[in-house]
């Protein structure tokens, strides 16, 4: 372990100027802090939708500002960063990579916005708890992902962001098993098929929270190793990873 | 370490090296090799009594280019620079071994005139220092020693293609006969890089040709030097991250006497490979 954080080099310390390692810090803790407040609103949102509990999906719904506002404040000392360091190297992956994070993550508290107002809309049409398995397991799949995201950008940990792709085709599998079974509780019982249609809705912005932790990867690669690795198989993402130059 | 650096800082000439690196960067990490190599830099280790300035120097230097040259403050970079025109015959108890060549000339050849080895080779220095002669006679004086004017018709228009070439033509025209060291100093480098491209050099030779200048005039320099890449080879010394990121198409990182790091310039400055290249672009302690 110890020998493995020697050979890393530490993304913002030893900077000469001791308020740049500060300023790059303060923006990477940022970063996770954001990342913390988007798994709360996606966590919160499956809660609503599992319940149909139209109290928490308007909390969820009236919440989403925390998250815009963090990506304002982040992409503000990001601006400063580029303006007073002119950061170079890994200090500039670092820069460009963390732009690029908080734009899918916002994009993932948009989607959790999306089925926190789902919720609250069934809410008020559906008193009886639905059961809707594959919604559920769709959504827990992808929170782990966004855990998994996170926990690799905060380790920079190359094997676990392209773990992530790995994980996003089995997301886009599931995703396909969850629209076969929902397509069926339309089919057996019409009255149903405006609520089963906003469940598509809910599965469709899983599937598109998975695509966002998976962008957050493919950044951690880009961020570690300086290779860009978007739109790329996954044998050659995972090849990538392993290269050492 | 630190007394490493303190007397490589007060004599610009570091101890030698081995304690201080681990072998490994002996090896210079990238492509030393340019496709249209114009000088070509073998083995060059270059010894001040018995202390080694650098060590084991591979590069090629290619027209159409401009090679930034990075490092700290005693890397050897200067004294690299130094090699390329001899301008280290002039330095006592200096002493170069290696081989340069220049369009596959041997520059250290016996039979090779140094005098015009220069003019093939020109330099441009840090503090611009025109000779106290006009400026017409700056531009003029390679020119005529070099036997490259036989009438006025020929120096005039020399000395008019080098100053518009060097950017300067429409700020002193109307007075090529006023001294050279009147002239604000953006416009003395301009001056002197008029002189060196006056003598139809091949390859430029720059150490830190901004570093005593504002930013406007670096800008127009920075400018200059661009346009000048499309006829000549340039090497640039300089201190300015940001400059060498700017104008050069590769980059070199000397450190400790050692060439550790060549590649192209916006790989070095996105994915150096060498944590030492690393270190010192970012700022780090290294």
């Amino acid at each position: 372990m110890a020998a493995a954080e020697a050979e890393r080099p530490s993304v913002t310390g030893r900077h000469i100027s001791r308020k740049y390692d500060e300023a790059l810090e303060d923006v990477r803790t940022s970063v996770l802090e954001m990342g913390g407040v988007v798994e709360e609103q996606i966590s919160r949102s499956l809660a609503a939708l599992a319940a149909f509990d139209s109290e928490i999906g308007e909390r969820v719904v009236r919440d989403d500002y925390k998250i815009n506002r963090l990506e304002v404040q982040i992409d503000e000392e990001c601006t400063r960063i580029i303006a007073l360091r002119q950061p170079a190297a890994s200090d500039l992956r670092l820069v460009i990579a963390i732009i690029k994070t908080i734009t899918d993550l916002e994009r993932m508290g948009d989607e959790a916005e999306k089925i926190g107002r789902t919720a609250v809309r069934l809410a008020g049409n559906a008193p009886r708890r639905m059961r809707y398995a594959g919604v559920r397991n769709l959504g827990r799949h992808v929170q782990q992902m966004v855990h998994q995201a996170l926990d690799a950008f905060a380790r920079l940990d190359v094997e676990a962001a392209v773990a992530i792709a790995r994980e996003d085709k089995m997301v886009d599998l599931e995703y396909a098993a969850c629209m076969r079974e929902l397509v069926t509780y339309m089919m057996e019982d019409p009255r149903r098929i405006s609520e089963v249609l906003d469940m598509i809705w809910c599965a469709r912005a899983l599937e598109r929270i998975a695509d966002h932790a998976k962008n957050i990867g493919e950044y951690i690669v880009f961020l570690v190793k300086g290779k860009d690795i978007r739109h790329t198989s996954l044998e050659h993402k995972e090849l990538q990873a392993q290269s050492e130059v | 370490m630190s007394t490493v650096a303190a007397s490589a800082a007060a004599a610009f000439v570091p101890d030698r090296m081995d304690d201080a690196l681990p072998a490994e960067t002996y090896e210079t990490v990238g492509e030393i090799h340019s496709p249209n190599a114009r000088i070509t830099v073998r083995e060059v280790t270059v010894w001040y009594g018995d202390k080694i300035g650098i060590e084991n120097v591979n590069i090629d230097i290619g027209s159409n280019e401009v090679l930034a040259l990075v490092g700290p403050s005693g890397c050897g970079k200067s004294t690299f620079l130094r090699c390329l025109n001899r301008m280290n015959d002039i330095i006592d108890n200096c002493r170069v071994t290696g081989n340069i060549r220049l369009d596959g000339e041997d520059i250290f050849s016996p039979k090779l005139d140094v005098v015009l080895l220069r003019a093939r080779v020109g330099m441009v220095f840090q503090k611009p220092n025109p000779f106290p002669k006009s400026i017409y006679d700056n531009v003029a004086y390679g020119p005529r020693i070099h036997g490259l004017t036989e009438t006025r018709a020929d120096t005039d228009e020399i000395v008019q293609r080098s100053l518009e070439r060097a950017g300067l033509w429409e700020e002193v025209k109307d007075r090529l006969e006023q001294p050279g060291t009147g002239l604000s100093g953006g416009q003395q480098q301009r001056l002197c890089i008029a002189r060196a491209i006056a003598v139809s050099p091949e390859v430029i030779l720059m150490d830190e040709p901004c570093s005593s200048l504002d930013p406007i005039a670096t800008a127009r320099i920075e400018e200059l030097i661009d346009e000048l890449r499309q006829q000549y080879a340039i090497a640039l010394v300089t201190h300015s991250m940001q400059q060498a990121a700017r104008v050069s198409q590769r980059t070199a990182y000397f450190h400790l006497g050692h060439l550790v790091e060549v590649g192209e310039t916006s790989q070095i400055f996105t994915n150096p490979r060498h944590t030492l290249t690393e270190d010192y672009i970012t700022g780090r302690v290294g």
